[in-house]
C-alpha cells in the first residue's frame, strides 16, 4: 500500500498477527512530532507490527506509527464504538475503538496502550499520572472539574489549560474522533530531557 | 524509586528507542535486549515509603503496590530482601557480578534543627514519628510521649501535615486503617488537643499540597485557629498567583480568616481539638522542664520576610516568642547517607553526585529517586525520575559506554557470597508469606493488615 501526500512518499507494509482476533489497517492519519525509527513491539495479540521505511534521499525522514486494537470481548456490529486516539509521551499515536460508559484510564489499561506510568494510584484521585491533554473543543463541552480533580491534576507535569485525568474521563459517543495526549518529551541526540 | 527503575528495565528493552539520533542508528544496528533486574532491600519487606512513609489513612496512594508486585513477580525480576548493601555485600561486589548497579536507597536520615534541647525526651523528628506509626522495625520503641496538651510540629510540608492528622483523627477513623496497633493504642490515650504547624516563612511559601490542606480543614471534631495578623497583604497577591499556588492560598485564607456559614459554625463550635500554622517562626531552643528531662516549651525566633516571588527569605527580626508545649515534632526534611565509600556522595546536598542518573565518576553505577535529586516529590516526580534513569541506563548500553558484552554471573556470584557469610536473602514468595499473615492478623481487627513490627518475626514467617 503506497499513501502519497506532497513531495514525501511513505510506504507501509503490514505483518499480520498470529491469532484471527485482530485485523490491521493502515490509517489515513499521519502524525509528526519527531524522526522515530522504531519497530514497535507489544506485548498484546491485538497489537500489529508495522515496519516503515523512509526514503534518506528526501530530506526530512518522516515515519508513522500506528495500531489499532480493537475490543474483542464485544464483536457486534450493532455496537456503536467511539474512535479515541491516544499519543504518547514519545509522540506514537495509537487509535482505539471503545464502547461509552468507561473512564479513559480503562481504556489505557483494558487496551494495554504503550503510555509510560499511567494510571499509578488507579483511579482513585492519589495522583496526577493519568493526565491528559484535550483539544479546546472536546475540553469545553466535558463535565465541569471538581475540586478533588482539580486538587490532583493542579500537581501534574506539563499541566495546560485544557487537562484533566483520565480516570475522571467518561467515554460518551460525542467523543467520537477525538484525540487525547500525554505531555510530550523532547530527547535529543545526546539524551537530554526537554518538554513541549 | 527501585521499583519504576525495574519495570522499565524488563519491559523488553528495545535499546534504539531510547536513541533518537538517527545517524547513529543509520550506522549502528541496535539490538534489542532483555534485561535480568534483581532488587536488594535491607528489610525483610519490600516497598520502601510506600510501606513505611505513606499515611495509613492513604490507602489509595499504596496502590502503587500492585503495578510493583507485577514488576516483582516478572520473569527477569527477582527480589531478594533482608541484604544489607554496603555490610552483607560490597556495591564493589555487586559491580562484579553485574553489568550494571542502580542505587535506589532513598532518604534514612533526617535534617536537624541543630538547636539546644533537640535531645529531650518529648522531642522526635518526623522521621521517626512517621516510622513509628507504620510500623517501621527500628522505630518500634519510640514511645512518644503523648501526655501533654499542645505539639509543635516545625515544618509545613506534606510529612508535617500527615503527622498533624495522625496526631488529631478521631481514633474511629484511624482504627480501620493500617496503622500499627501501638501507634493506635497510644493515640487512644493521648492527651493532645493542639497542634502547631509552625515554618519559618509566611503562608505563600507552605510546601504542603491542597489536597493535604483540605484534609485538615476537613478534619472531623477539630477546628482551625490562626493569627490573622500573619495573613496581612496575602488577598492582595491571589491574582497574580499560578492557578495551584492559588487554589491552595485561597483554602488557606478561608480556613485561617473567613467566617464560616452555619453549618461550620457549629462544627467548629463542637470541635474538641485545634490545628494551625504559624508563619515567620524559626526554632531557637526547646526549652526544658524542670526536672530537664522533658520538653516543656519551645522558644522561637519571628522572622520577616524580605525578597519577593519564588526568592522570598526568612530575616530575623530580633524578636522572640515562647510557645508551651510537651511535643516537638521536627519535619524539616529528610536526608540521604552514604552507602559504601564506594560510591561518590555529595555531603552538602545529601545526594549521590550524577547526571541524569549516571553516577559522576565511576561507569556501571546510576541511581534513581531522592538519592539522586534530594528527599521531596510526589508519586509522579519519582515515578519519572526512575523512568528516566531506566532510560540513561539502556542508552549507555546502546551507545555501548555501558559493556555489556562480557557474561557476568549476576545473583548466582552474590548468593554464593551471601550464604558464604550466613546471610539468608528473602524472596518475593517469601514476602508473600508475610503478606498473608499480616493481612490475616489485621483482618481479625477489621485492618487492612497488622504489620509485624520485627524483623526476626519477619524472617521467622518468611522460612515457615
Amino acid at each position: 500500500m503506497v499513501f502519497t501526500r506532497g513531495p514525501l512518499t511513505t510506504q507501509f507494509t503490514i505483518d499480520t498477527p498470529q491469532s484471527n482476533m485482530a485485523r490491521c489497517l493502515h490509517l489515513g492519519s499521519f502524525l509528526f512530532t519527531k524522526m522515530v525509527n522504531t519497530p514497535r513491539i507489544s506485548m498484546g495479540v491485538k497489537t500489529c507490527l508495522i515496519k516503515t521505511w523512509t526514503p534518506h534521499s528526501q530530506g526530512k525522514a518522516i515515519s508513522i506509527h500506528s495500531a489499532i486494537h480493537y475490543n474483542s470481548e464485544n464483536n457486534s456490529l450493532s455496537e456503536e464504538k467511539v474512535i479515541i486516539h491516544f499519543i504518547n509521551q514519545d509522540g506514537i499515536k495509537t487509535t482505539t475503538a471503545v464502547t461509552e460508559g468507561q473512564t479513559l484510564l480503562d481504556v489505557v489499561v483494558n487496551k494495554n496502550l504503550d503510555i509510560r506510568g499511567f494510571g499509578a494510584c488507579e483511579g482513585t484521585l492519589a495522583c496526577s499520572t493519568c493526565h491528559l491533554i484535550f483539544d479546546k473543543t472536546f475540553y469545553e463541552k466535558m463535565e465541569p472539574i471538581v475540586d478533588e480533580e482539580m486538587d490532583m491534576l493542579d500537581l501534574a507535569y506539563g499541566l495546560t489549560k485544557t487537562s484533566r485525568l483520565g480516570c475522571q474521563v467518561t467515554v460518551q459517543k460525542w467523543m467520537d474522533g477525538m484525540t487525547v495526549q500525554v505531555p510530550q518529551e523532547v530527547r535529543d541526540a545526546v539524551g537530554s530531557k526537554g518538554s513541549q | 524509586a527501585g521499583f519504576y527503575t525495574a519495570q522499565h528495565l524488563v519491559k523488553v528493552s528495545d535499546v534504539s528507542a531510547q536513541i533518537l539520533d538517527q545517524s547513529f542508528l543509520s550506522q549502528n544496528p541496535v539490538p534489542i535486549y532483555y534485561v535480568q533486574v534483581d532488587i536488594y532491600e535491607r528489610l525483610p519487606v519490600p516497598f520502601g515509603l510506600v510501606r513505611f512513609g505513606v499515611a495509613p489513612d492513604h490507602p489509595e496512594v499504596k496502590n502503587v503496590i500492585n503495578t510493583f508486585t507485577q514488576t516483582a513477580r516478572h520473569a527477569r525480576c527477582s527480589f531478594h530482601g533482608n541484604v544489607r548493601v554496603g555490610k552483607d555485600v560490597t556495591v564493589e561486589e555487586l559491580q562484579e557480578a553485574y553489568h550494571a548497579v542502580v542505587l535506589s536507597y532513598g532518604a534514612e536520615g533526617n535534617r536537624t534543627m541543630g538547636v539546644p534541647g533537640e535531645d529531650l525526651a518529648g522531642v522526635y523528628s518526623a522521621k521517626d514519628f512517621v516510622g513509628w506509626y507504620n510500623g517501621l522495625p527500628r522505630n518500634r520503641d519510640l514511645r512518644p510521649d503523648l501526655s501533654c496538651e499542645t505539639a509543635v510540629i516545625l515544618g509545613q510540608g506534606n510529612v508535617a501535615l500527615d503527622v498533624a492528622r495522625m496526631l488529631l483523627s478521631p481514633v474511629d477513623i484511624l482504627k480501620k486503617t493500617d496503622i500499627t496497633q501501638h501507634a493506635l493504642d497510644a493515640l487512644a490515650e493521648s492527651s493532645v488537643r493542639r497542634v502547631l504547624i509552625v515554618g519559618r516563612r509566611g503562608p505563600l511559601q507552605v510546601a504542603c499540597t491542597i489536597k493535604e490542606l483540605r484534609e485538615m480543614v476537613n478534619l472531623p471534631g477539630t477546628r482551625p485557629e490562626m493569627e490573622v495578623s500573619e495573613f496581612e497583604g496575602i488577598a492582595e497577591t491571589l491574582k497574580a498567583l499560578a492557578r495551584p499556588r492559588k487554589r491552595l492560598t485561597e483554602l488557606l485564607l478561608k480556613a485561617a480568616i473567613e467566617t464560616p456559614g452555619k453549618e461550620e459554625f457549629e462544627r467548629w463550635n463542637r470541635a474538641e481539638r485545634a490545628w494551625g500554622f504559624r508563619f515567620l517562626r524559626r526554632p531557637l531552643e526547646v526549652l526544658p522542664s524542670t526536672d530537664l528531662i522533658r520538653a516543656a516549651g519551645i522558644r522561637l525566633a519571628v522572622n520577616r520576610l524580605e525578597g519577593d516571588g519564588e526568592g522570598v527569605w526568612a530575616v530575623a527580626t530580633g524578636e522572640v516568642e515562647d510557645v508551651e508545649c510537651g511535643l516537638v515534632i521536627s519535619s524539616i526534611g529528610y536526608k540521604s547517607l552514604p552507602i559504601d565509600p564506594a560510591v561518590p556522595f555529595d555531603a552538602r546536598k545529601a545526594i549521590i553526585p550524577n547526571t541524569m542518573g549516571r553516577v559522576q565518576q565511576t561507569a556501571g553505577l546510576y541511581c534513581s529517586g531522592w538519592v539522586k535529586r534530594g528527599p521531596t516529590g510526589v508519586i509522579a516526580t519519582t515515578m519519572n525520575d526512575s523512568f528516566d534513569t531506566a532510560r540513561t541506563l539502556l542508552q549507555d548500553i546502546g551507545k555501548g559506554t555501558l559493556d555489556v558484552s562480557t557474561v557476568k554471573p549476576g545473583s548466582q556470584a552474590v548468593s554464593a557470597l551471601l550464604e558464604k557469610r550466613g546471610v539468608k536473602p528473602v524472596s518475593f514468595s517469601d514476602w508473600e508469606k508475610i503478606d498473608s499473615e499480616e493481612t490475616r492478623r489485621g483482618e481479625t481487627r477489621g485492618k487492612p493488615r497488622e504489620k509485624m513490627l520485627d524483623v526476626g518475626e519477619m524472617l521467622q514467617v518468611a522460612r515457615a
